[in-house]
């Protein structure tokens, strides 16, 4: 199955991984691929670390990624990342939200928030690291911090037969469509 | 038209398409997206949420005796419920088709147990079918009618989470119009005496010989010969998509997509084919044990875990001793488990009752389970739907027979009220337990995402109903005390829970505040902010355990995008360091 290729998307239950993995399966799906996509529901979404799995190629079988294949790892926070690190193919790419999320053992001062992440994910793996939170804000819209790594993710991974300005326009609400296309091109200047 | 969809998505769209006409379910993870997406078809198909799924299938096997095709759908330990109906459903046969859908989570994700819902099948005696991704899941459902009608039988509908919830393309077909079935009295089919059970209970038997005959020519089931291959792979469900990612063309597959009772002739005759024969199964190994009975030589369980998640490296490492290379990065992380929202109105009885000494908390399925979560640390037991009251009654006896004077307090959601908490209730008043029922009403089913239920005031369908509230309930079945709080309010919560410690009389609690992630609630204008001026760094705002406020570089702060001004902390705070912002 070497032509399928794995996305894994990470972050804390709250953050909106959804609407990117939206936005990716639609595009992929116009773009004639196999798709399949594995999330998390229930108990594990109040506020635990979720996954959102997305696989595309010609044919594709099992839903969910195994560990050392995924091409890219989107880690909407920091710790996250590290989390979920060993998914990630040896020569694969990490995108990174330089952003912190403190888990309860650390919220409630038993643990500390663990230092020196981005440093260890760029010892290892090739890494782009992200201010999406400062990026949005500076759009005018924190929320639109997802689709600033969507763009990231569109350039690490070189899909550009992929027309994505048109799929958000399809798939955003019309009100947010400049904000986020916006959004989106910065993502993919970094 | 082709599209994306999850196998819950598809099984409602093969529900439509079969020409259901009434579907039932009590939402449990990961089934409750099935009755989520039936309510789109609702101008065909009556749909509804029940108060639990033993109701919930009753509802649809009324529906099937009266003629027309129904389905309940329910989480694994959802059946347990339901298993009473079932059983007996299993002996009547049906008159229009019924489908019954288990949801069952591997790996208990979002679960109390593991339970392998495949023995249902085996034990009442009734057919059982397996889709593996989510075309098969809405295909399969009309095969599913086809096979109730013709054995005369309910239908075991089983999905996994990695079904329920993994998106695949789906291809969709037309609604067929059924017609409804005439309906007679007919008391031998449908009377479940003892004596018309004895004559139904031949028929069963018989009846699992012929679909043994189907088995053999099922079109769900199906054998893919690939060339020069030594390998023969028995499997089923989401297995099927693991060893075909792990072996692709190097192995034969027969994917089983009836699964009881098994083809066990296609079985021989495929694995007569091979030198090595696999059975890839998750959790017990149920068609291992069956096949190995009849003789088949096959290797099962002496290599593929019998507990958990399946998934491709699990697979490939078992069978091929193959691992990928993966690489780690020189860095530590700390856990992070689910926690009650910010502002989560469970959170202010949880921190009253972590206060409390002498007392033991019962609690149930439902968001409130994380009140158990450090750092409230505030609940002793969690067992199943309604257990928070009754083993509740059972610890309040014991420990009045041991002389002991802790007081009990079980705690039970609105939801879980309804599902199963009204009976405990009623023990205890009945049986003067020594102990106090607690019912934290959120207005809202909230751990499966906001479904509404007999006291939200709305129905799946949304249409209007008839609001029920615990108050007035536990009035009318004998509480002469039924105390109403505000959780958030902490000294009221204080008073009714020390109230309660030190009543003789039957005495009850009903928190009242709504979930905060309720839609179109008003907006919350106010936040809460630590003054630093102020903080003099005790920690006592953490013991709240809300994850918006943090201890970092000695001192605390309250997040303000997660804020929602409940104003516990601010409550538990001995040096009014934390103030409200805002309007």
């Amino acid at each position: 199955m070497s032509d399928v290729k794995n996305i894994l998307l990470v972050g804390v239950g709250g953050q909106g991984t959804i609407l990117v993995s939206r936005i990716l399966t639609a595009g992929l799906i116009k773009a004639g691929y196999d798709v399949k996509m594995s999330e998390v529901h229930g108990m594990a979404q109040r506020g635990g670390s979720v996954t959102t799995q997305v696989r595309y190629g010609k044919k594709v079988y099992s839903p969910i990624i195994g560990k050392g294949q995924a091409d890219i790892l989107v880690s909407f926070e920091k710790m996250e990342a590290v989390r979920w690190i060993e998914y990630l193919k040896p020569d694969g790419v990490v995108v990174v939200n330089n952003y912190e999320i403190p888990s309860m053992p650390i919220a409630s001062g038993k643990e500390e928030y663990p230092r020196g992440l981005i440093e260890a994910l760029q010892g290892s793996f090739k890494t782009v690291v992200i201010d999406a939170g400062k990026i949005a804000e500076e759009l005018g819209n924190i929320k639109t911090q997802n689709i600033v790594l969507l763009g990231a993710l569109v350039k690490a991974l070189k899909m550009n037969e992929i027309d994505w300005e048109e799929i958000i326009r399809e798939t955003i609400n019309p009100k947010l469509v400049d904000i986020n296309i916006k959004a989106y091109n910065k993502g993919k200047e970094l | 038209m082709k599209q994306l969809m999850s196998g819950n998505e598809a099984i409602a769209r093969g529900a439509y398409e079969a020409g259901v006409k009434v579907a039932a379910a009590y939402p449990g993870t990961p089934s409750t997206e099935i009755l989520e997406n039936i309510v789109e078809y609702k101008d065909d198909i009556y749909c509804e949420w029940a108060p639990n799924e033993k109701v919930a299938t009753e509802v649809a096997i009324g529906a099937s005796i009266a003629g027309v095709r129904s389905i309940s759908a329910m989480k694994h330990v959802g059946l347990n419920v339901a298993a009473d109906p079932i059983f007996t459903y299993a002996y009547l046969g049906v008159n229009a088709g019924y489908v019954l859908i288990t949801a069952d989570d591997p790996s208990m994700h979002s679960s109390q147990n593991e339970q392998d819902n495949r023995y249902y099948a085996k034990f009442a005696k009734i057919p059982m079918v397996e889709p593996s991704d989510s075309q098969e899941s809405k295909d399969f459902m009309a095969e599913a009618f086809k096979i109730s009608e013709q054995f005369d039988t309910p239908v075991l509908y089983r999905v996994t989470t990695r079904v329920c919830h993994s998106k695949s393309m789906v291809e969709f077909g037309e609604r067929i119009e059924v017609e409804p079935k005439s309906y007679e009295r007919n008391a031998a089919k449908y009377v479940a005496t003892p004596a018309n059970a004895k004559i139904a209970r031949i028929k069963v038997e018989e009846r699992m010989k012929s679909l043994e005959e189907y088995a053999y020519s099922s079109p769900l089931n199906k054998i893919e010969y690939n060339k020069d291959t030594k390998i023969g792979i028995i499997t089923a469900g989401i297995s099927y998509q693991y060893v075909k990612e792990v072996f692709g063309d190097n192995a034969s597959y027969l994917k089983l997509g009836f699964t009881f009772p098994l083809p066990m002739k296609l079985i021989k005759e495929f694995a007569s084919k091979f030198e090595t024969v696999y059975v890839v199964e998750e959790l017990d190994p149920f068609m291992e044990e069956q096949i190995k009975a009849e003789g088949v030589k096959c290797i099962g369980k002496e290599l593929i875990p019998p507990m958990y998640e399946l998934n491709p490296d699990i697979v490939a490492k078992a069978l091929l001793n193959k691992e990928n290379e993966t690489k780690k990065v020189d860095a530590k992380v700390v856990g992070r488990p689910p926690v009650l929202c910010p502002g989560c109105p469970h959170r202010g009885f949880f921190y009253t009752m972590s206060k409390k000494k002498n007392t033991v908390v019962t609690s149930d399925i439902g968001c409130y389970t994380l009140g158990g979560s450090p750092p409230l640390n505030a609940v002793d037991t969690c067992i199943c739907m309604g257990a928070g009251f009754s083993a509740g009654m059972g610890m309040a006896k014991a420990f009045e027979a041991s002389g002991r004077d802790n007081k009990v307090f079980g705690v039970v959601g609105d939801s879980t009220f309804f599902h199963s908490g009204i009976t405990g209730a009623i023990d205890i008043v009945y049986n003067k337990g020594k102990m106090v029922p607690v019912v934290l009403d959120n207005r809202i089913t909230g751990m499966t995402g906001h479904q509404e239920n007999p006291g939200t005031g709305k129905t799946l369908m949304g249409e209007d109903a008839v609001q029920i509230d615990p108050v007035e309930v536990l009035r009318a079945i004998g509480y002469k005390t039924v105390k109403t709080v505000d959780p958030c309010d902490l000294k009221a919560m204080d008073e009714v829970v020390t109230e309660a410690v030190n009543s003789e009389e039957p005495y009850a609690i009903v928190t009242k505040r709504p979930c905060v992630l309720i839609k179109g609630l008003p907006p919350f204008k106010t936040k809460c902010r630590v003054d630093r001026d102020k903080c003099k760094k005790c920690k006592m705002c953490l013991k709240v355990g809300c994850p918006a406020v943090f201890f970092k570089d000695g001192t605390s702060y309250i997040d303000q995008s997660m804020c929602v001004g409940c104003e516990v902390c601010m409550q538990v705070c001995k040096f009014d360091a934390i103030e409200k912002v805002g309007e």
